[in-house]
């Protein structure tokens, strides 16, 4: 769906908050429904951010709708080596985000809608949140077989997951958002959301993987405009306003002022992998050198994402002792990332003796080692 | 008022008081056997065990998953002090109170209990506290005009630091726009509103946020700047600056950097300029570029400055070799594997093309397109950034006209260009 953000729809929110509309009502009754212009990940969350910290739901509740361009979304406390393929995340240029709510990992592209309900903490409730969708996706296909779990998901047919739900509650505003696959790409979704990464162990929230399909399957004549439609109507009606849908756009630093740091914040290193738990990665390199395959064990601890301790089992005298140690010294403190790595071990090289074989051989093991990243 | 009387024998028992106990002078006459204790009505380090509140939908318990404080912490009200999850919903647990973290009841992935202590925190008892249903603050004990600040059914919300701050500077809280959350007034909107008075630039403090007045309800008060009143504030005052120094552990590729560095600079350099005269290159690269670009290949000068080193360095092969560490071998290295240094947001990256003396000016051109691209991504890898015997720096790119390069071990040369220009 591209989304043509004009000028008449861009509402300064302060106005659209202030000046009421016709059957609106501004005691709690109150309700408004948005929708963001960018298919930005970071962006579109940090609007969520906003709302969060900004905006009073004790008068006015707000639905916030939104789609991101592909990207894999890890929830606030796991760790994303455990849960998706980074590297083909890097290959594919598939952006990957750490939200703020809890919960598990999902992948997103366009054909999967996001819905977010913001109300304060007091009125905080996924379950009815979530009958209001099915609800919303009955009244435009009654034939639709769809249910909510007492885990917060939505099934199809009794058996495939279409939405999966997580929440943030803080202060004195609290948010529930849910996702709804209508036609996403089902085979990148479940090579992407395959971990590669062997030997991890930490306590970070493990996704619990489930059968996926989409509503599209069930009936193509859905697509993504037609749901958001439905669900914002329904929205509409029980919260007693007018199914109007103002357009927002998240880079406009007038509209949400602070938006931009928070989007930036989203985006650094420090907040998508700086804030995994604490794990310790224990594993095997099968490294092919000249006729042979060595068997290296390798243990690390990563904390805050850092490499905080390193152990590499070579065989003796492989790499001479004071450039093993040179090497782990190095790699002690750095980031668990296979850039920082790369970089990290091709500068050290330039002041190493300059001997081919020995090249070689730091070549290799830094490869393998970034294999692990 | 309580008196503790202790008998003054060998087993003196220590009486554990959380409040300050003050020596009352009278007590003296009677006996120095006797010590009679008498509480102040003034009590400090009062410790109050801070209880998880309700988190909604009948949960009883949360895990924890990470503290944003460490005893001994000082805190604020509003200041997050731990994020704890409970089944998909991620929860930020706010202090109640200002005062300094004596306590921590739980490890992170531990299970908390909803209404059992959390964290232990000894507060200020004459600084105002939370009540349980709001987090709205409570005007402190003391009784001067300017701490009330009630408009008119609209509670300010401040934090007593904050209050005293516009005290100080006779400042009626009413009249400053607050930007925290739930239009809370920080320290940095009390001095937005006195840099308005007084004219003066504040230095940038890392949080403040300059905002216009942000949609809250409809009862928000008018922007300052309608009132015409002006509020006098000495000049002398100094204006308080909240910065702060921040200190951080230099590694990975920034700690291999330096090393490499050092090394480079502990070879002699020699170093020589001139001006060449590139204005039939100019036009050359334009009548090239677009045949390059139907092959899908962006070219620019740097592919023609490297093929030419590579000419050169064919007539001065010395210039392409490496001395092995204490200055005793020379090795002439056939390859001419010619290193772009490259900026990106890790630091100085220097890729090579391989085996430029067998390369023509568009494979150099597609070869450094492709450099470029993984290096923007933070995808180079190994052999694209080892195995390089001369090295050019490009420092035209970012506008600079002269530049002094530095030398890059193993290598024995480097090359910088400076902008074109006419």
């Amino acid at each position: 769906m591209v989304l043509q953000p004009s000028v008449t729809n861009c509402l300064r929110l302060s106005c659209v908050l202030r000046t009421p509309k016709a059957g609106f009502r501004s005691t709690a009754r109150g309700a408004l429904i948005i929708q963001s212009v960018s298919n930005d990940v970071y962006q579109n969350l940090a609007v969520e951010d906003w709302i969060h910290d900004h905006m009073d739901l004790e008068k006015r509740q707000v639905l916030f709708l939104w789609r991101n361009s592909p990207a894999v979304v890890i929830g606030r406390h796991q760790n994303p080596w455990q849960e998706c393929n980074l590297r083909l995340l890097r290959q594919k240029n598939i952006k990957l985000a750490r939200r703020r709510s809890g919960g598990g990992t999902v992948y997103h592209d366009l054909g999967n809608i996001n819905l977010t309900f913001f109300t304060t903490r007091k009125k905080y409730e996924r379950m009815e949140n979530l009958k209001l969708v099915v609800k919303a996706l009955k009244a435009l296909r009654p034939q639709l077989d769809i249910h909510v779990t007492d885990r917060y998901d939505i099934l199809l047919d009794r058996h495939y997951k279409i939405s999966g739900t997580a929440a943030k509650l803080g202060g004195k505003s609290a948010y529930h958002h849910c996702t709804l696959l209508c036609n996403a790409d089902k085979f990148v979704l479940s090579s992407v959301l395959k971990s590669p990464y062997k030997g991890l162990k930490s306590n970070a929230t493990p996704s619990v993987p489930a059968s996926v399909k989409n509503l599209f399957d069930e009936d193509p004549s859905l697509t993504s405009e037609m749901l958001l439609d439905a669900i914002a109507k329904e929205y509409a009606t029980q919260h007693q306003i007018d199914h109007h849908i103002t357009l927002i756009n998240p880079a406009d630093e007038t509209l949400l002022p602070g938006i931009n740091n928070k989007t930036k914040e989203l985006q650094t290193w420090e907040w998508v992998y700086g804030k995994t738990p604490k794990f310790s990665v224990s594993t095997c390199l099968n490294m092919a050198y000249k006729d042979s395959v060595l068997d290296v064990k390798v243990n690390m601890d990563v904390k805050h994402g850092r490499i905080e301790v390193c152990n590499i089992d070579l065989p003796e005298q492989w790499l001479p002792p004071a450039l093993y140690s040179k090497l782990v010294k190095s790699l002690t403190g750095s980031k668990f990332c296979p850039n920082e790595t790369t970089t990290l071990a091709t500068t050290l090289l330039r002041v190493c003796p300059q001997d081919d074989e020995l090249h070689s051989r730091w070549n290799l093991l830094c490869e393998n080692m970034i294999m692990l990243m | 008022v309580r008196i503790h009387r202790v008998r003054s024998c060998s087993s003196i028992r220590v009486i554990k008081s959380k409040y300050v106990c003050v020596f009352d002078k009278s007590a003296l006459k009677f006996s120095h056997q006797q010590r009679l204790f008498r509480t102040s009505a003034v009590s400090c380090g009062q410790i109050v065990q801070f209880k998880l509140s309700d988190i909604g939908e009948g949960i009883t318990e949360v895990t924890v998953k990470e503290w944003y404080i460490k005893e001994g912490d000082s805190v604020s009200q509003f200041d997050s002090i731990c994020e704890v999850q409970s089944d998909k919903a991620s929860v930020t647990i706010t202090s109640r109170y200002d005062g300094v973290i004596r306590k921590l009841h739980y490890s992170i992935d531990d299970i908390a209990f909803v209404g059992k202590p959390l964290v232990d925190i000894e507060i200020d008892a004459s600084k105002g506290v939370a009540s349980e249903e709001d987090v709205v603050e409570t005007p402190p004990m003391s009784h001067e005009e300017h701490t009330h600040q009630e408009i008119k059914g609209h509670k300010t919300l401040a934090t007593p630091a904050v209050r005293r701050l516009a005290m100080e500077n006779n400042i009626k809280l009413s009249e400053v726009v607050g930007t925290g959350k739930d239009n809370r007034i920080l320290k940095e909107d009390i001095l937005n509103y006195l840099a308005k008075q007084t004219g003066a630039i504040l230095p940038p403090s890392p949080k403040a946020e300059i905002v216009p007045p942000l949609p809250k309800s409809e009862t928000v008060p008018a922007a300052p700047k309608d009132k015409a009143r002006k509020i006098p504030v000495p000049a002398s005052r100094p204006i308080v600056f909240s910065g702060k120094d921040k200190t951080e552990p230099v590694t990975g590729f920034q700690k291999a950097m330096v090393k490499t560095m050092s090394a480079a600079l502990k070879i002699p350099h020699f170093g020589y300029c001139d001006e060449i005269d590139l204005t039939q290159l100019v036009q050359l690269r334009e009548e090239l570029k677009p045949l390059a670009e139907i092959r899908g290949v962006k070219l620019s000068f740097m592919p023609f400055f490297m093929k030419a080193a590579s000419l050169g360095l064919l007539q001065y092969p010395i210039l392409n070799a490496s001395l092995d560490e204490n200055c005793q071998n020379v090795t002439y290295k056939a390859s001419h594997n010619i290193g772009v240094a490259m900026d990106t947001e890790q630091g100085l990256i220097v890729p090579n093309v391989k085996n430029v003396q067998v390369c023509s000016v568009f494979d150099i051109a597609a070869e450094l397109n492709r450099l470029q691209s993984l290096g923007s991504a933070g995808q180079l890898g190994t052999s694209d950034l080892t195995g390089g015997t001369f090295t050019l720096s490009n420092i035209g790119t970012i506008g600079g006209t002269y530049a002094k390069p530095v030398i890059l071990p193993p290598e024995v040369a480097i090359g910088a260009l400076g902008k074109i220009q006419v």
